[in-house]
């Protein structure tokens, strides 16, 4: 082999090296979800989410799995959310899957909210029996946790498709807080709630669109 | 060349030995200066601990006992690719080497002696001296240090570290904090994966593995603020598993625990009874 001949043979292969890590940086970035922009509300922003225990589509339908809704109701399968920056967002949950536990009880106390509590099904709350936990949302962060009460195991009329509609079994959580600086805060669940995956943390919970996500404030 | 200048055989052997010999010294006792007195003072993890200042000292004597070695093969090799060049167009084998018995005893000698030395030193610092110098010595840690000792407990999670102070109500926190001057006993677990709890400027290292207790001890020199990271590779979020750890004085500690312990009352009441690990129980329901 003539040494033109080695020098093409390297830089077609570096060539093909780049562009297959390319395509893949590109489908990576391409896979992250989109963004939802919450409603507007006086003094900041409405934040309507839901949990479902099982999205019920592809490509993963028994994957436990968040959704929210935006400014004209409608309902989007991803986690990332955008608020505005330095104003109070007021977060409605409606939770529609059974509780599985926290491993940590640690969270299950509410924190870095408007008054450190929350409210379930209208009643304020500072702390959840850990038992009861379903899901968190946490934006570590920020300081905040938020554990989200499972509907009963024996609930009638449970929900397995998403989105949900309020007519199926579930509990509903509120509550506010502050957002700070512009950035991008990532959040996640605390609660191992991915069943049939070792220990419940896997699939769902490592992937944002599923159990984590961002919070863009700007 | 330079070679042909010389006389040859043995005497051209012995000049290239004296040049190599003054080469080799000058590089090596300029190097070993400005590893101890111009690096050394900046080199991690520093001086917030007394495990820290313990690894410093050592970075910087493994760093200085290696500039020796360093640029005797450096040396040697630099000389020999210029001076016993090829000239163009001569093409032949250099003389055959048959063993050098004294070069092969001191050889293997000199490189046995620093290697043993090293091994017993590293030893004596672990064991010894630098109690166990801020890495987790597992359960039954082998090199305690004297006197009482704060105990926390190090909780990690995917993707969050927890704190635990037993002798304070149990309180679990999501901040370090620890007083200066006093031994602290970390005792490190984990309750999914394995995580490893890295306090950079203190010094400490220790694997966080689920069902095990890994014990390490830092003693803080001064306050102020340390790092914390992940250290093992855990997941989606493994990146961000990181704090801001405080070393605070003793009053300032005494009033911020209190403080901790009002703040996360609510949780405390849930948290299961203080143990050295927590794993599998409660795996709950999940998984
Ligand atoms: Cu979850
Ligand atoms: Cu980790």
């Amino acid at each position: 082999m003539s040494v033109g001949a080695k020098a093409l043979a390297i830089a077609c292969a570096t060539a093909l090296a780049i562009v297959l890590v390319a395509i893949y940086i590109v489908d990576f970035l391409a896979a992250t979800p989109s963004t939802v922009k919450a409603a507007s509300a006086p003094g900041g922003a409405r934040l309507t989410l839901q949990t479902v225990a099982s999205y019920g589509h592809s490509p993963h339908p028994d994957w436990v799995s968040y959704l929210v809704q935006d400014g004209g109701g409608k309902w989007h399968h991803t986690t990332v959310f955008k608020v505005p920056a330095h104003s109070l967002v007021r977060v409605t949950i409606y939770q529609y899957d059974t509780a599985t536990g926290l491993r940590n009880p640690f969270w299950s106390q509410v924190r870095g909210t408007v008054g450190n509590s929350m409210t379930v099904d209208g009643k304020t709350m500072n702390a959840l029996d850990p038992d009861l936990a379903s899901h968190t949302f946490a934006i570590p962060d920020m300081g905040i946790t938020v554990p989200l009460k499972g509907v009963a195991d024996d609930a009638k009329n449970q929900c397995s498709v998403a989105p949900c509609p309020l007519s199926m079994a579930h509990t509903t959580i509120t509550f506010t807080f502050r957002t700070g600086k512009p950035g991008k805060y990532r959040w996640q669940c605390f609660v191992p709630c991915a069943a049939s995956f070792i220990f419940g943390n896997g699939g769902p919970m490592q992937s944002p669109g599923w159990m984590d996500g961002y919070l863009v404030v700007a | 060349m330079a070679s042909e200048a010389l006389p040859s055989g043995a005497p051209a052997e012995r000049v290239h030995g004296r040049r190599l010999l003054v080469i080799w010294a000058a590089l090596t006792i300029i190097s070993v200066l400005l590893i101890v007195f111009v690096a050394g003072p900046h080199m991690p993890p520093g001086n917030f601990s007394k495990e820290a200042r313990d690894q410093r000292h050592i970075n910087i004597l493994l760093a200085a006992l290696a500039m020796p070695v360093l640029f005797g093969v450096w040396t040697c090799l630099l000389y020999i690719f210029s001076t016993f060049r090829q000239g163009e167009g001569e093409l032949q084998d250099g003389p055959p080497v048959r063993g050098h018995a004294r070069l092969q005893v001191v050889w293997v000698v000199a490189t046995a002696v620093i290697v043993l030395a090293l091994g017993a030193f590293g030893t004596e610092e672990l064991l010894g001296s630098a109690k166990g110098a801020g890495g987790g010595q597992g359960p039954d840690p082998l090199a305690v240090p004297a006197g009482q000792k704060v105990q926390v407990q190090v909780i990690g999670q995917q993707w969050a570290w927890t704190f635990r102070y037993p002798a304070y109500g149990g309180v679990e926190t999501s901040q370090l904090a620890l007083p200066e001057g006093q031994t602290t006993e970390l005792h490190v677990t984990s309750l999914d994966v394995s995580h490893s709890f890295w306090a950079i400027q203190l010094g400490v290292k220790a694997d966080a593995i689920p069902g095990s207790d890994n014990v390490a001890f830092v003693t803080p020199r001064h306050t102020g603020s340390f790092e914390i990271r992940c250290a093992e590779l855990c997941g989606l979020w493994h990146g961000h598993m990181h704090n801001t750890g405080v070393v605070m004085t003793a009053a300032g500690f005494a009033a911020w625990i209190r403080q901790q312990q009002a703040v996360n009352a609510p949780a405390t009441k849930t948290l299961p009874p203080y143990s050295t690990h927590y794993f599998p129980d409660p795996i709950r329901r999940a998984g």
